[in-house]
């Protein structure tokens, strides 16, 4: 039997594929983004990117809709975008089967937020599962395709980030054959949900939950693993795993569907135990449903709602057993936080906001690692495009000198995600704010993925570039400019005319990412520092940039070459003509 | 080693392929017949940050992360990042450590200094701990690219695992023309890991 190490996200994608998926759509997002990334290494599953969250599941929905099995992945905070389509799938339920695999990030690794993404699985009536480990994330993804289409809805995979990124070993199988060929069928009362028919399709939708519950009971996906102590647990996901770590004798009822609960199951199973916990990360989401049964459970009275769940923060919450610490380091430790990396587009750009005292509306991306020191050149961060708004808002109530110093700044794939729609605010109400593109031609902190700007597709197909020039005229702005990026002067020059101009002004600062596959050939030769010039000012530190390292016993600047890409923007900040190219000097 | 099960706990910086060395260290543990859990943190890795990945393996392995204190080897590839995880370690672990420095940004831009004499520390808290100098040894092996597999060979010695199997995974990942190479890289971090 063939033996595979996969991660959850890997796994996911595997089980669409055994599953007969046609479709399969995403916008990238942490920790969800490698779901695609592996749909699209498999021939029979049309993979492709999405501007955003929302179209991500239209297109899955259409997909469905003409019989085909369908995958839509996203990240949590993804799920707030694609909640006005996912609410009425739920009424019209599917032809082909639809599975949307959601991602939580408990901790916030990679977030914004760390919001529970079950209490969409209720709020919007879809049904969802939860695997904890990869082989359950290809079997839970395999069975939601079967599972959509006999209770017909829409189902929910959903992970957390220990689940998306761990590896396990998985048996695969093998793909279904003889599912039906896609084509139109009109049905108005099912898929077209005006108040007649949706009306009649919400009992649809009562009924077959209901029927759904009853059935899961039954089901090997929710099982009882009966051991020693007096202690039952009922658990899922990730949680499952840190039980029998830190509870090994305790039995278990572990759900492998999270909604709807299995309540007969769970009243069969509480039955048996003097002392009930309920163990899962984030929201008391199974404990408050089990409390309303009329059962007593000890959950979050004792267990964070805040942050993930890890082996030692369950026995500490349920043991009183402190983590023991056999070593620790004596003295402070400089951190190391993520920084933008050397060469980046993105630095200048921040250096010059930050010399011209902007008050920025940021948004996400890596971009926004341009809050921190010694560039500390964001103010806000709320949500994809959020940016465009928020200055819009902001520009509305600040008067005065101030009024001209907002800046909204937003990356390319985020604008075309969710920031024109904000830029066509700020023309129509004759805003005042100037909103800066930072255009790098890719999607790149979820990893450099494509994106309708970069001219590629996912499947590295060429596609057209939405011209962004020509997109933000059309909505009607009349200064769109362009500055390139690594020219800290030009750069600052435009940034400063625009944000003086007291009408709506786009600035796109054009430079592709420095970690782009295709682009790598236009690396030039690492920067020297001659150590008779430089004169340890440090000038050249304001950019943050990790190639240039302060020597304290010299007191001087030094570039590390195997860090340096050689992009100039710290020559341009030297008085004393210190830099130079390697090559400039004959070599080594 | 038999049924307790082994974790090893990989510390570095986003950029030094910790994540295929973890990859590799999985891959062979699997071969070897054992049940395997790995987890690291995407996303952040390539932008320079500190980076740790969770390898466990055993009989049967339930959570993909190392409890708390109970990481058998650090397996550092930074002397500041593996002294920074020093409190995930058991007390009967060892720590395996790359000599090599690499510059946080506060210490870059001037505003702190490198903690000095890092290997002294280690060696002075940790009983069983090994500094390995992976670039010396790589340079060795004819490209400072191996140094991963260096490392990788000097954590081999803590394992009673058949050796072929680790050259078996290394065929399978690195690219063909590099193998030569790598393999004398781990025969190197084999025989020079005290």
């Amino acid at each position: 039997m063939k033996r595979e190490i996969l991660s959850g996200n890997e796994a996911i994608a595997r089980g669409a594929y055994e599953a007969g998926v046609r479709v399969a759509c995403a916008y990238p997002g942490t920790p969800s983004t490698e779901i695609l990334e592996n749909t699209v290494q498999y021939a029979s599953i049309d993979s492709s990117w999405a501007p955003n969250e929302k179209v991500a599941l239209e297109v899955g929905i259409g997909s469905c809709f003409g019989g085909a099995r369908s995958l839509v992945a996203m990240k949590h905070v993804g799920v707030n975008v694609a909640a006005d389509p996912l609410f009425t799938l739920a009424y019209t339920g599917v032809k082909g089967g639809l599975v949307l695999a959601v991602a939580d990030d408990p901790e916030l690794h990679s977030s914004q937020n760390e919001q529970d993404s079950r209490h969409y699985a209720r709020a919007a009536k879809v049904p969802m599962f939860e695997p904890s480990d990869s082989q359950e994330a290809l079997e839970f993804t395999r069975l939601g395709f079967e599972v959509s289409e006999k209770f017909d809805k829409p189902i929910f995979v959903r992970t957390t980030t220990r689940i998306s990124h761990s590896k396990s070993i998985v048996t695969p199988g093998e793909p279904v054959t003889g599912l039906p060929t896609p084509a139109l069928e009109k049905n108005p009362p099912k898929f077209v949900m005006l108040p007649g028919n949706a009306r009649k399709r919400h009992y649809v939708v009562e009924e077959q939950l209901q029927a759904l519950e009853e059935w899961a009971c039954t089901q090997s996906f929710n099982r009882v693993e009966e051991r020693s102590s007096k202690v039952g647990v009922i658990t899922a996901g990730i949680a499952y795993q840190y039980t029998r770590e830190v509870l090994p004798d305790a039995s278990v009822l572990k759900l492998g569907m999270v909604y709807p609960l299995p309540k007969q199951l769970i009243r069969d199973f509480a039955a048996k135990y003097e002392t009930l916990y309920v163990i899962e990360e984030l929201e008391p989401f199974i404990e408050e449903q089990v409390q309303a049964m009329g059962i007593k459970v000890i959950g979050k009275e004792r267990l964070s709602i805040c942050g993930e769940l890890t082996p030692g923060r369950v026995s500490k919450a349920l043991l009183d057993q402190e983590a023991p610490v056999h070593y620790a380091p004596e003295i402070e430790l400089p951190p190391r936080p993520p920084n933008m990396c050397p060469g980046c587009p993105h630095r200048g750009v921040f250096y010059a906001l930050n010399r011209l005292k902007a008050f920025v509306t940021g948004d996400i991306g890596c971009y926004t690692l341009g809050f921190m020191p010694p560039l500390s050149a964001m103010d806000t961060c709320v949500c994809m495009g959020a940016s465009v708004g928020n200055a819009t808002g902001l520009n509305k109530v600040i008067e005065g000198e101030d009024k001209q110093k907002i800046v909204g700044v937003i990356g390319d794939s985020t604008f075309l995600h969710t920031g024109i729609n904000g830029l066509m605010d700020m023309v129509y109400n004759n805003s005042t704010a100037t909103l800066i593109i930072l255009d790098n031609r890719i999607t790149a902190m979820t990893g450099r993925q494509e994106n309708p700007s970069s001219g590629f597709t996912l499947s590295g197909e060429p596609s057209p570039v939405v011209d962004l020039e020509q997109l933000c005229r059309s909505v009607g702005v009349k200064h769109v400019r362009v500055a390139d990026p690594w020219d800290l002067d030009g750069t600052r020059g435009i940034i400063k005319e625009e944000m003086e101009r007291k009408e709506t002004s786009v600035v796109i600062t054009r430079g592709p990412c420095v970690l782009i596959k295709r682009d790598l050939g236009q690396h030039k030769t690492p920067l020297v520092i001659d150590p008779d010039k430089c004169t340890g000012c440090k000038a050249c530190l304001r950019i943050g940039c990790p190639a240039i390292e302060w020597q304290a016993d010299e007191g001087k600047a030094h570039v590390n070459e195997l860090l340096c890409v050689g992009c100039g923007i710290c020559e341009q900040l030297c008085k004393f003509e210190a830099f130079s190219t390697i090559s400039d000097k004959g070599g080594k | 080693m038999a049924d307790k099960v082994t974790n090893i706990l990989l510390a570095g910086v986003g950029g030094q392929g910790i994540l295929l060395a973890s990859e590799v260290l999985s891959e062979v543990m699997m071969l070897a017949g054992y049940d395997v859990k790995k987890n690291e943190i995407h996303g952040m890795s390539q932008r320079g940050g500190s980076v740790v990945s969770h390898v466990r393996f055993g009989k049967e392995v339930f959570s993909p992360i190392i409890p708390e204190g109970e990481a058998d080897v650090l397996f550092g590839f930074e002397l500041l990042e593996t002294y920074r995880y020093l409190p995930l370690l058991a007390g009967h672990g060892s720590v395996i450590a790359n000599r090599l420095r690499l510059m946080p940004p506060s210490v870059s831009i001037g505003v702190q200094e490198y903690p000095a004499n890092l290997e002294e520390r280690i060696k002075a808290q940790v009983d069983k701990s090994y500094i390995v100098d992976g670039l010396v040894l790589a340079l060795q092996a004819g490209d400072a690219r191996t140094i991963n597999t260096v490392l990788l060979g000097a954590l081999s010695t803590m394992f009673n695992v058949d050796e072929k199997l680790w050259s078996e995974a290394l065929e399978k990942m690195v690219p063909p023309k590099t193998l030569e190479q790598n393999l004398k890289a781990f025969e190197l971090g084999k025989a020079n890991c005290g």
